[in-house]
């Protein structure tokens, strides 16, 4: 799993019934000092998160396990959203 | 997820016999802004995206999980057209 920051939203109106429903987010992944680093991707949304939260995703096929038994297609999907973290270094 | 605009489309006789009667696009990915970034991929289309369209890819084992895809040889799969980003932060 890994940290990243809620940026923004898709919408879409043609897409896989699986999908119909379910929030998309644009995710922006975060190194330990909370920068961005890395791609920006998509995820389903699972948790009711927003622009702007802190979350963490799961990145794989398990993206689709908290909408079981519906086998939603997406291989991002947030399962948390972080309250706070702390890096010891 | 990735997005993705559709620049392409592919014909191919031979072919795994999953993948009859399935459509193959060209698409490269891009970032939130509509920026491309990354390389050219391949992905089977399953909500009849055209050439020009900003479309959403799903990659990996769970393309398989795209209607239709059942146990298809695929890794990569379109499943919606985007009608608009929202980025309201800064990356």
């Amino acid at each position: 799993m890994q940290i990243a920051k809620v940026i923004g939203d898709v919408v879409t109106t043609i897409k896989d019934a699986k999908l119909s429903g379910i929030t998309l987010l644009v995710l922006q992944p975060l190194d330990p000092d909370g920068n961005a680093t890395g791609r920006t991707l998509v995820a389903v949304d699972a948790v009711g998160a927003g622009v702007g939260e802190t979350v963490f995703f799961v990145r794989g096929k398990e993206a689709s396990f908290p909408f079981h038994p519906i086998e939603v297609p997406t291989d991002a999907g947030i399962v948390g959203i972080v309250d706070h973290w702390d890096v010891e270094r | 997820m990735i997005l993705a605009r559709v620049v392409g489309t592919v014909v191919a006789t031979r072919k795994d016999p999953r993948l009859v009667s399935n459509k193959l696009l060209v698409a490269r990915p891009m970032d939130p802004q509509g920026k491309p970034e990354g390389n050219y991929l391949v992905a089977v289309d399953t909500v009849d995206a055209g050439v020009g369209e900003t479309v959403l890819i799903v990659s990996g084992s769970s393309a398989r999980m795209a209607s239709g895809m059942k146990d298809c040889p695929v890794d990569a799969a379109i499943v919606g057209i985007v009608d608009h980003v929202e980025v309201t932060q800064g990356q």
